[in-house]
């Protein structure tokens, strides 16, 4: 596509589009749960879409559904229902809307979610596996679970090449083979090495935008919000994983960034202060946490949720398409391995993005539903600030219970963040 | 002084009492002894972790599994919405109650497996996840165990200063069976004749084995089981219980104490990961392939191994009958995710099969038990009177 396009035609464009993309997403989904075409479960930290896509699954993102509830502002009837079939309190909010969902037959305010016929997941997150225990139980289908060795030690303090890594990479091709094997008897279709070459292809594709959109916010002012334009971006990164469909959008999002970095267009009237995010984001208040931070000028620039959630594609691993079924093990291994150590190992993450970015301010956002990102985020947050100056902001809460989110609290503290934020600026220019 | 020297002399009713409190005592006097004798300490977080290749290294392998602690500083390192065990194994270390050579833990559950960066975050020595298996039904997942155990047995080697043989791995393998044939006899006393052994002190005696040297956990027993055999105690009308609920973090000493006044407790998953392997290990062939296969082939379960093999509700079914369990009680420790997820499966799967089941949440470091009492004995009143 021409990079001539005027403002009217190309800004927002990747927000648009990826709105109609969703919409034709779940009409495909709800298509599947009319004629009981067989679907596939799997989740955002290697969700195998390459493997998936190749055999037309449709694919549900469990995740992405119940987030959805929460941003809609009807999460709390699901949970509720979930509660009252037996679930705690105390355990992941999506776990519990995705139970409700499956409890309604698969009814979503955004169509209807079909049963699925096979699961796949990796080890990146242990609610993973208690979560496909729930559809095997419901549905008796095949969960196929694949392990994905993570970092043992400190973080990069193994090589890629070196003997361990070599082990794992086996390990992961083995399983992924298993898996087709799995695919091949669900969907009664043969395993299409040319079909999945291609799926490889478009996923190279937005690996590379996804790779080169993320660096577009480095320049001043930001391009996109990492927040709430990142989100959108990582819904269809995730559910248009290795198709034309997602190739296409991120060629074009990575289009757009370009253009607005060499006109100078940013998110914000005047971008006052560039800020991290590190966590989930609070979906029962989407955009009323963001706007909290925008009206004081802070524009978040990086989250390590923009790794996590995109399952370590940030890296831009790219497949080699001579070799497919390899390549996929050892980018599964390399992309997975990374979007856990952006959780487990965030300090460092941190430190990588700040100097680049230009960040002035860490908002730390630990939730109760999730213990993964959450648990190391206060440590981390210590060792952070052993290593640099900057100004940080820890705000407990939740990405699915409205419950626990503390509004005039959580407004109280950001506003004080700020105050700090410019008392910082001013002491800084005193000392000049 | 040994644990074994303090035993000298005394009473089988001495000897219970001072593993009760070995085991509730944070400051891990015998783990000190060892490491002033010039001895180095691997910890490793729960459940379940192949001690004999630190054993094999001459090195003393120290199972983490929190403490009744307060003031913790280790509560700054962590946000709210945790489990306790989580904190106070932090604090342990932090507070040099508990001093490590090297630890090492595994992505059990989502707070877990932020462990091992938490403490490469803090302590200078080596920190580690162990990644045991998730999809031990592949074909390839003993390989690839095996594989890992060799790595873990690299990194242990540089801290312990040793190549660990073949046969150092052999000698630990034969040690650790004859602690499994142990634990196993424990638990037929606790399943058989109940009232030979009160709850309390068969789980004390269980968790010794979490920090002493093996050989000297197996004197132990080698001394007690004997005694407790011959004891002449007398069966009392008490309902049989299974507790579920305790893999990872363990419910006070007090709360089993509890739980025993009004039942007997036949079997439990309190402290797994020091029974997990079933059977002996052969002592023949590769020692880490042997003990790799042992893991996927020949192992109990918990909420936090996914195996298809071993549905946890079946399991659990299994258990209960195998233990001519009347009920079960159905706990999980505050805030732990795969307990409390667990209860759901649990609850489900003994409706349908009709057995009763009591459902409760404990703390570590809970103090008060007057309530959980007051409900259970209604529990067990009113199976009594149906």
């Amino acid at each position: 596509m021409s990079e001539t396009l005027s403002n009217d035609t190309i800004v927002g464009r990747g927000a648009r589009d990826g709105a109609d993309l969703f919409r034709n997403w779940f009409g495909e989904l709800s298509d599947a749960a009319e004629t009981g075409r067989p679907s596939a479960y799997v989740f955002v930290m290697g969700s195998l879409n390459e493997i998936l896509k190749s055999f037309d699954f449709p694919v549900v993102f469990p995740e992405i559904n119940s987030l959805q509830t929460a941003v809609r502002r009807i999460s709390g009837e699901y949970l509720t229902e979930a509660e009252d079939y037996g679930y705690s309190p105390d355990i992941c909010g999506y776990v519990k809307a995705d139970v409700a969902v499956q409890l309604r037959g698969g009814k979503h305010p955004m169509g209807t979610i079909p049963k699925p016929s096979m699961a796949v997941l990796t080890n990146a997150c242990n609610t993973y596996i208690k979560w496909a225990e729930i559809w095997e139980r419901m549905y008796n289908i095949p969960i196929v679970t694949i392990d994905v060795p993570g970092t043992r030690g400190k973080k990069a303090a193994r090589a890629q090449n070196d003997s361990h890594f070599e082990n794992d990479r086996k390990y992961v091709l083995a399983q992924l083979k298993e898996l087709i094997s799995v695919c091949e008897k669900v969907s009664g279709k043969k395993f299409d090495i040319d079909r999945f070459r291609e799926t490889l292809k478009y996923a190279n594709d937005m690996s590379r935008a996804w790779k080169e959109i993320l660096l577009c916010n480095e320049s001043r002012p930001s391009v996109f919000n990492a927040l709430t334009d990142g989100t959108i971006f990582l819904g269809v990164a995730n559910g248009f994983r290795g198709t034309r469909e997602g190739s296409c959008y991120f060629k074009e999002l990575a289009e757009e960034m370009r253009y607005k970095v060499r006109e100078g267009i940013g998110t914000l009237t005047e971008e006052k202060y560039r800020l991290a995010f590190v966590g989930v984001p609070c979906y029962p208040i989407f955009r009323k946490f963001n706007e909290y931070f925008s009206l004081w000028g802070g524009s978040f620039v990086h989250s390590t949720y923009l790794w996590f959630a995109s399952g370590g594609t940030n890296l831009g691993f790219e497949y080699d398409l001579e070799n497919p079924l390899e390549s996929l093990a050892e980018g599964l291994l390399v992309s997975v391995r990374d979007a856990m150590d952006s959780m487990f190992h965030q300090d460092q993450a941190l430190l990588q993005m700040m100097e680049t970015y230009a960040i002035e301010g860490v908002v730390y956002h630990p939730i109760k539903s999730c213990r993964t990102v959450s648990t190391g985020l206060a440590d981390g947050r210590k060792h952070l600030l052993a290593e640099r100056d900057v100004a940080t902001l820890f705000l407990e809460s939740d990405m699915m219970d409205k419950r626990v989110v503390s509004e005039a609290q959580m407004k109280n503290r950001i506003d004080a963040f700020f105050e700090g934020l410019a008392s910082r600026r001013t002491i800084a220019a005193a000392q000049l | 002084m040994t644990f074994i020297e303090h035993c000298h002399g005394q009473t089988l009713d001495e000897i219970l009492y001072l593993c009760r409190e070995f085991s509730e005592d944070p400051a891990y006097p015998t783990v000190k002894k060892w490491r002033e004798a010039g001895g180095k300490v691997v910890g490793h977080f729960q459940v379940y972790f192949p001690e004999e290749i630190v054993h094999a290294a001459g090195m003393l392998p120290v199972k983490v599994t929190g403490a009744q602690l307060e003031g913790m500083g280790a509560e700054s390192h962590f946000g709210s919405y945790l489990c306790s065990v989580i904190k106070t194994s932090l604090e342990l270390s932090m507070s040099k109650n508990l001093e490590l050579d090297m630890f090492v833990s595994h992505p059990i559950c989502d707070a877990a497996r932020n462990l091992a960066a938490i403490w490469g975050r803090n302590f200078s020595y080596k920190s580690q996840i162990l990644y045991l298996p998730q999809n031990p039904n592949s074909n390839h997942s003993i390989e690839y165990l095996c594989n890992e155990y060799d790595r873990l047995k690299q990194d242990i080697e540089s801290v312990a200063g040793r190549k660990v043989s073949e046969d150092d791995l052999r000698r630990s393998i034969a040690v650790y069976n004859e602690s499994r044939g142990w634990m196993k006899e424990l638990y037929d006393i606790k399943r058989e004749s109940p009232w030979q052994i009160d709850a309390e002190d068969a789980y004390a005696l269980v968790a010794m084995a979490g920090f002493l040297p093996r050989e000297e956990h197996n004197t132990l027993m080698r001394i007690v089981l004997p005694l407790i055999h011959d004891r002449s105690r007398y069966a009392q009308d008490k309902m049989r219980v299974v507790f579920e609920g305790g893999f990872c973090e363990q419910p006070p000493i007090d709360l089993i104490q509890t739980i025993g006044r009004s039942c007997y407790l036949v079997d439990d998953d309190l402290l797994i990961g020091l029974r997990y392997i079933l059977d002996d290990v052969p002592v023949t062939g590769d020692p880490l392939l042997q003990l790799a296969t042992a893991y996927i082939k020949n192992s109990s379960y918990s909420p936090v191994q996914h195996d298809l093999r071993k549905p946890k509700e079946k399991m659990l079914l299994q258990r209960f009958r195998n233990a001519r369990a009347d009920a079960v009680i159905l706990a999980a420790a505050k805030m732990c995710e795969p307990g409390l997820e667990e209860q759901v499966a649990y609850s489900k799967a003994l409706d349908e099969h009709n057995i009763p089941y009591f459902i409760s949440e404990f703390e570590e470091n809970q103090n008060t038990f007057d309530h959980i009492s007051i409900q259970l004995e209604t529990f067990v009143e009113n199976l009594i009177f149906q």
